[in-house]
């Protein structure tokens, strides 16, 4: 049983996840056999609301409310009143009067969507919040995982890239330590955030040993404009130190897949010939991505604490 | 006026106080003289009464977090005889004007002594001085960019070289920007698990070091604001073993809480310097032990709940506090055993009242009858709606205190007593 809102992956259960992959499963079957209008969200109603932006987010969780019959409505930020001083409460409060089952919120600070979820009856998901989760992409990195392999029991998975800056990261380590994976990570010392050693992972010391005999490997991606910051000296020392290249892939176990969050930055966290090859599990995770946001509020709105 | 406080217990011993027009005439067993009001302290123990060094009472321009009634009532119920406010008002206190307007202010208010606090530039731009000799002339007592740190260390050697002759103390709120780079929270596991941008403890520890080296170089002084980390206590010390001028203070929440508050969101949590690690508060806690911190001040940052209800990084950093310190202090410092209630009065009346040269309360005949009286023993539910400040921003909401401020005196009159206000 879920709680009201989706917030991180850390008030989850191992169970919790496991039940949301399953549900997830089950809407992936539903969708690639060609049913694309479920009712299960019928006469609810479900609002992004977001304040950084997001294409491929917000469109995998509009039309997954779309696919299962639920109203959309979109707020988009720029045009909004919150662009006239509206505060996040405020914004909550006013989609919940107009009847709305659940709010997707990204924001650019982390606890926004805590904030909501404290100041509305209607149910919150977390589309992502400043450095702190994104859960639904950690759920679908996991659904992805386990449609390749199975399960999670003893899995080695790399992150690599912007630790520091990837609330991804910190989704997916959280999860997968319940899960029962091993991760290791990486990154440029100025892209890895302090005490993140006490979260349980193992901080790899060179781009190779993270790849190492890996099950997965993650790619971030690195936002360029942080080179101007003085966080890393030049993209080509990036691909040099930290790139995830075809020789680095071959030092990871015979049957390795990649994984990105994307956008990604073809070249750069990830060369383009590993992309484009079988390793490659990048557009299958978009898919998943739309499965699971269908699990996720369906389970929320008719199955979660209220 | 003459005042008798009757069977309170002053350092160790009961007996009775008896205050003529604002001094203490006499401190004895059975006093019998007559006297215009007289309080049963019947349990209670009598401190002199404590001196805020730094405090925002937020007028003029800010009325709506505090104004300087709602700030002295709630100094007053939090046992404080004496308020020194910062200038980070709206117009700045950076001139002789402002600087009448918050001594008179007061003086009509008429509850706690208030000291104002002037800018160390004018606007706090961090540019031009402010001028040091004129605001002192009308009542200010010391020079501050609170919250707004004098970048330029160039202007900052000035201001603590031009400060010297007139005696007025140069307060550093120590914080490089350029480090802290829009962090909101300290850099560290916390911080990494939240998601918030942490502050490098560096951002305050390098101000700390350079204003510990320009005031030694110029031989002159310089006071350090609400420092919160081990290391700002190790440069405070060893600067102090040098023979360096340097006095330093920290805040109750410093003493009391971690960085592990922040997961919460809570943005009563956030202030500014951030609340540390275990290590940080165990470390402040020795300094404040072995002598490197002189002071323990409030830092009452009132705020109107609509600049906290907001996203984390979006709300006012700040902690209202001033009626809960001396709780805190004597929770976390003397019932806990690590320094005694005498130490803890010092670092509460007489070492900040020495560092900004003012008069303090002193519990011997002849002495200012600035007097609190607290219930040590009585423990009690944190509930910020009972405050009189007008900010209700505490961390400390539904925490179990103990030492609780019953009465407080102020020149031999009774401002405040058994939760009221008195006129």
């Amino acid at each position: 049983m879920l709680k009201k809102d989706l917030l991180d992956i850390n008030s989850l259960t191992k169970e919790d996840i496991l039940s949301i992959l399953e549900e997830g499963e089950r809407m992936r079957d539903a969708v690639e056999s060609g049913a694309k209008s479920l009712d299960a969200l019928r006469d609810r109603s479900v609002a992004t609301l977001f304040y950084e932006n997001s294409t491929r987010t917000k469109n995998s969780f509009e039309n997954a409310a779309r696919f299962l019959g639920a109203n959309v409505v979109s707020v988009s930020v720029d045009n909004s009143s919150v662009k006239k001083g509206e505060t996040l409460i405020d914004t909550g409060m006013t989609l919940e009067r107009i009847m709305t089952d659940a709010i997707v919120i990204r924001h650019e600070v982390a606890g926004a969507a805590k904030l909501l979820a404290d100041n509305v009856k209607c149910h919150v998901l977390n589309a992502g919040d400043g450095l702190h989760a994104h859960p639904t992409q950690a759920l679908l990195d996991f659904l992805t995982m386990k449609e390749i392999f199975g399960g999670f029991e003893g899995l080695e998975v790399a992150i690599i890239g912007d630790i520091k800056h990837s609330r991804v990261a910190r989704s997916n380590i959280e999860g997968l330590k319940k899960l029962g994976a091993n991760v290791r990570i990486f990154a440029p010392n100025t892209l890895m955030p302090q005490g993140i050693d006490r979260t349980g992972v193992k901080i790899a010391e060179s781009v190779e040993e993270a790849c190492d005999n890996a099950d997965v490997i993650m790619g971030l991606r690195i936002q360029l404009e942080r080179q101007k910051k003085g966080l890393f000296p030049s993209v080509g020392e990036y691909v040099k130190y930290y790139g995830i290249t075809k020789e680095r892939v071959a030092l990871a176990k015979k049957n390795a897949v990649v994984m990105h969050p994307a956008p990604v930055n073809r070249g750069v966290e990830i060369a383009s010939d590993v992309i484009d090859s079988d390793k490659s599990y990048i557009y299958r995770q978009v898919t998943n991505g739309l499965a699971v946001r269908m699990a996720v509020l369906k389970m929320l709105i008719i199955g979660g604490e209220r | 006026m003459k005042l008798l406080i009757k069977n309170v217990v002053v350092f160790g011993k009961e007996c009775d106080i008896y205050v003529v027009d604002g001094i203490i005439k006499r401190i004895a067993k059975n006093v019998t003289y007559n006297a215009d009001k007289t309080i049963d302290g019947n349990g209670l123990t009598a401190l002199p009464a404590f001196v805020d060094m730094h405090t925002h009472l937020r007028e003029p321009g800010f009325e709506r977090k505090e104004d300087i009634e709602s700030g002295s009532r709630a100094a007053v119920r939090g046992g404080y005889a004496s308020v020194c406010c910062m200038p980070n008002t709206n117009p700045v206190i950076d001139n002789k004007c402002i600087v009448s307007y918050v001594v008179n202010r007061a003086k009509e208010v008429n509850l706690a002594r208030v000291y104002p606090i002037a800018s160390i530039t004018k606007g706090m731009k961090g540019e031009e001085l402010t001028n040091f000799g004129s605001v002192k002339a009308f009542g200010a007592v010391a020079v501050s960019d609170d919250g707004m740190p004098v970048t330029s260390s160039n202007t900052m050697r000035l201001a603590i070289e031009y400060a010297k002759p007139f005696g007025l103390p140069v307060i550093s709120h120590c914080e490089d920007f350029s480090i802290a780079d829009g962090g909101v929270v300290n850099e560290g596991y916390h911080a990494t698990v939240a998601g918030l941008k942490g502050i490098s403890r560096v951002a305050e520890e390098a101000m700390v070091a350079r204003e510990i080296l320009i005031a030694e170089s110029l031989d002159s002084s310089v006071h350090v604001a609400h420092i919160s980390t081990t290391n700002s206590v190790n440069l405070v010390r060893d600067a102090k073993k040098r023979g360096a001028k340097v006095t330093a203070e920290t805040c109750p929440h410093y003493i009391a809480l971690t960085d592990e508050e922040i997961l919460s969101y809570d943005t009563d949590t956030k202030v500014n310097p951030p609340l540390r690690e275990e290590r940080d508060r165990k470390n402040i806690i020795e300094g404040i032990k072995d002598g490197t911190i002189d002071a323990i001040a409030t830092d009452h940052a009132p705020h109107h709940a609509d600049d906290k209800n907001v996203e984390y990084n979006y709300a006012a950093n700040g902690i209202s506090g001033i009626e809960t310190a001396f709780s805190v202090a004597y929770t976390y410092l003397v019932r806990s055993g690590e320094i005694t209630l005498k130490r803890l009065s010092e670092l509460m009346t007489d070492n900040p009242a020495n560092i900004m040269n003012i008069p303090y309360g002193e519990l011997k005949v002849g002495g200012l009858a600035d007097i609190t009286l607290v219930d040590l023993d009585e423990k009690y539910t944190v509930d910020s709606r009972e405050f009189f400040s007008k900010g209700k921003n505490t961390p400390f909401e539904g925490k179990e205190l103990y030492g609780r401020v019953k009465t407080t005196v102020v020149n031999g009159e009774i401002k405040y007593d058994k939760g009221e206000i008195v006129r």
